[in-house]
């Protein structure tokens, strides 16, 4: 081979590969004046046309398909085109840069702060007060996580929420009962994965998994302590309870030879098959979000099974709640289909007609019905009204109680602008502490100061925004 | 006998056959550039505006949506403060120097099998390859599963030997040398390389050292070697300028779909902590900031290889 060709391709290789991937498309200065949706006419009365791109969503089931046939309806004759799978958050963001957004995006809702807070969608009050949507039926937690600097970003949809799932067979044989492992007292949670957890050399028997780290928030707020403060503007990972929380729950993966040792062993199970990890007695108890519950009754109906909700050190049931949210981009082109298509979307009538179809569809299969969460208390007892009755299999009604009584005892973190930072800070943190990197309390005071630079540049960022 | 009028140098007929020839050249230019047209448009677009755009960026406060704001050399400043640039750019040396000769060795001793293998090369060529078809997000997911302390093949098979494997997947200690080891499993192309200049060595080198009494050591590494040296230095050069850009495997296992949680510092490589500056932080920026800096670091390197290389590589027919 030629030394000047090597050298040249050498060159051409290295500065394509390295910089061309970050250079990005430059903002379109066409777009509109405010880009707040300001001007638009939201009436529930009036006839709509054009077109509804929608980011991020998919109707991959009964329950996304029924309601996409009622939305569609309502808006019709403007026609829906779906452009599924998760959302792409970089080609979202280059899409309204470059003046070209979908007509509206189906997002996490913890990433509406970042976006409202780079004006990439609009604020939804016109939205709600001229389409008649009625903000008090959606769920308090899943409200304040899509309400950025006072306005409403986005529409809540689906909520997510932890139970404890334990084996009552191992339960049983160590003496144990549910409320050992419900969280109320960490003391006999210990003594409870002490008493379960079997292993010599390697482990054969996880006594309980805290399911860290992304279950921080959870024992923090069992522990009384918010990662976040209410406004969003400052991090509190340094807070004492905190540090308590995640000393407790490492401490479950000590007990057990390690953090490393408990999570080779999970990685290995066949989390989604008949062989997972309570149909073979291999897990005592974990908090787990209630979608499992529906994996479990499918693969492994007869697994030894106990469902509580998680509680805090008070007794009461919590849960971290995560879900959806339907936001509009700034300079959508179709702000009015966009706004009606969220309503039927996440009204209440919608919901119940989605979970009709479900429940049919379980009952055709011979599978009970298991409960719907759909960010909207109003449609969510209305379902559980409606729908959900004793199957004859209590462990199962069991489980659909405690994703009910979950459900009333949500909390979230409030939306803010740097969302990801914030939560790689944390999230880092346990890891450093779960590998052996660092102590607890080092960790813990890394993360605060990484969180807090980036909520204050975030919000200096955005105030400086809003004062201009 | 015939005459044959002859132009003498400098009369009209030199003229005009020099005209002839600088028109044919022109045509051929212009032919030349016509078909390479596309793409040296592609290259402008997508390759040469990016580089330049990028360099711009990195002077500006940029998030994607809105403008760019100049920021001076704010964010090269902020690189030699930033602890993760350090954390990042040491893991990416680590693994970078360790991987990249043990991928040539790997890759030369294959070849070196295979040249031997007479009818059978063909099938153990193929089956060399095949990995390298598998795609790198495949590779990390299969990296969990094989390297997994509990249950993988890899301390399965260390077990044989009466060897408690590690923790590679979650002790910093081993997170590394299991993403190197994972990293052999696409060496096909490098053996191909290889098989190809060691076909190409004269055999008459190899006769006349038998003749003197070499043994296959002596022979590898006074014929073969140098024959090829060629072809392993391209691989050494192409395998350094990958392994500072490693991504792709460490991402997958580390922190996207293999772990949505859970990540270890010791597999965050430099490229990888760009990927979250530019596009899970929005801070375009700083990230074409830290693509520059990587760029000068590929530079630096690749220029001492160029220059260490004409020491030890040999190119035929090259004029010294």
């Amino acid at each position: 081979m030629r030394p000047a060709a090597v050298r040249w391709s050498v060159v051409a290789l290295t500065a394509g590969l390295v910089l061309a991937g970050c250079a990005q498309g430059t903002s379109d200065d066409d777009s509109s004046d405010d880009g707040t949706g300001g001007g638009t006419a939201f009436d529930p009365e009036a006839e709509l046309s054009g077109e509804l791109n929608v980011m991020g969503f998919g109707a991959t089931d009964e329950i996304g398909q029924t309601r996409l046939d009622l939305a569609s309806e309502a808006i019709a004759p403007a026609e829906v085109s779906l452009i599924e799978g998760d959302l792409d958050i970089q080609q979202f963001l280059s899409a309204v840069a470059t003046g070209e957004p979908p007509e509206l995006v189906y997002a996490n809702r913890d990433q509406i702060g970042t976006f409202a807070s780079r004006g990439a969608i609009i604020p939804l009050d016109e939205c709600i007060e001229g389409e008649g949507i009625d903000t008090s039926m959606y769920l308090e937690p899943a409200l304040e996580q899509v309400t950025f600097d006072g306005s409403v970003y986005g529409i809540p949809e689906f909520n997510s929420v932890q139970i404890t799932q334990a084996n009552a067979d191992l339960l049983a044989a160590a003496g144990l009962t549910l409320e050992d492992v419900n969280g109320s007292d960490w003391d006999a949670v210990s003594a409870a994965n002490e008493a379960m957890h079997q292993g010599d050399g390697g482990l054969s028997v996880i006594g309980y998994d805290s399911k860290l780290p992304e279950f921080l928030p959870l024992w923090a707020k069992a522990n009384g302590a918010d990662l976040l403060s209410e406004d969003g503007r400052t991090a509190q990972l340094d807070d004492p309870a905190v540090l308590e929380a995640l000393e407790w729950a490492v401490s479950i993966y000590d007990a057990q030879g390690g953090f490393g040792t408990v999570k080779a062993y999970r990685d290995s199970a066949d989390f989604f098959g008949s062989g997972n990890q309570f149909a073979t007695n291999v897990l005592g108890a974990m908090p787990m979000e209630q979608w499992y519950v529906n994996v479990l009754n499918d693969v492994s109906p007869d697994a030894p099974m106990a469902f509580d909700t998680v509680r805090d050190l008070e007794g009461e049931p919590l849960a971290y709640a995560s879900g959806s949210a339907w936001a509009i981009p700034a300079d959508s082109a179709n702000p009015e289909a966009a706004c009606r298509f969220i309503k039927t979307m996440t009204e209440t009538e919608s919901w119940i007609a989605a979970a009709q179809a479900r429940v049919d569809l379980r009952e055709a299969e011979g599978k009970p019905f298991t409960g719907l969460l759909t960010g909207n208390a109003e449609a969510d007892a209305a379902i559980q009204d409606q729908f959900v009755h004793p199957s004859g299999d209590e462990k199962w009604d069991a489980a659909v109680a405690a994703t009910y009584e979950a459900n009333e005892h949500t909390f979230s973190l409030p939306a803010n602008p740097a969302d990801a930072e914030f939560k790689t800070a944390w999230q880092d943190a346990v890891n450093r502490v779960l590998n052996g990197q660092q102590e607890p309390a080092d960790a813990l005071a890394q993360a605060q100061e990484e969180a807090q630079a980036a909520l204050d540049e975030a919000w200096a960022t955005w105030d400086e925004r809003e004062e201009g | 006998m015939a005459r044959t009028q002859v132009d003498a140098p400098g009369t009209l007929g030199d003229d005009r056959a020099a005209r002839a020839r600088r028109m044919s050249r022109r045509r051929e230019t212009r032919a030349a550039l016509l078909f390479i047209s596309p793409w040296i448009i592609g290259f402008l677009v997508f390759t040469a505006w990016p580089i330049i755009y990028s360099a711009y960026l990195s002077l500006t406060d940029y998030d994607v949506i809105n403008d760019p704001n100049y920021v001076g050399f704010e964010n090269y400043e902020e690189l030699f403060r930033d602890p993760d640039v350090g954390l990042a750019l040491s893991n990416t040396f680590y693994f970078t120097i360790i991987q990249v000769p043990l991928y040539v060795i790997v890759s030369l001793a294959l070849a070196l099998l295979l040249d031997k293998a007479g009818r059978a090369s063909g099938f153990f060529r193929t089956a060399f390859f095949l990995p390298k078809m598998t795609p790198p997000v495949a590779v990390g997911i299969l990296l969990l599963l094989l390297f997994n302390g509990q249950s993988g093949l890899i301390n399965e098979a260390l077990g044989w030997f009466g060897v408690d494997g590690p923790a590679w997947t979650t002790d910093p200690d081993w997170v590394k040398p299991g993403l190197i080891l994972m990293s052999l499993w696409s060496v096909g192309s490098s053996v191909i390389i290889l098989l190809a200049a060691l076909r190409n060595v004269p055999q008459e080198l190899y006769d006349s050292a038998r003749v003197d009494g070499a043994g296959w050591w002596k022979t590898t590494m006074r014929i073969t070697v140098p024959m090829i040296s060629g072809a392993l230095f391209f691989i050494f050069i192409v395998n350094t300028i990958a392994g500072f850009q490693t991504f792709t495997e460490a991402y997958t296992a580390y922190f996207g779909s293999g772990n949505t949680t859970y990540s270890n510092d010791a597999a965050l490589f430099y490229v990888i902590y760009l990927f979250r500056q530019a596009f899970e932080f929005l801070n375009m920026g700083y990230a074409s900031a830290m693509a520059w800096l990587l760029f000068v670091i590929i530079m630096i390197f690749t220029a001492i290889q160029i220059k260490v290389s004409r020491r030890f590589v040999y190119y035929e027919g090259e004029q010294r």
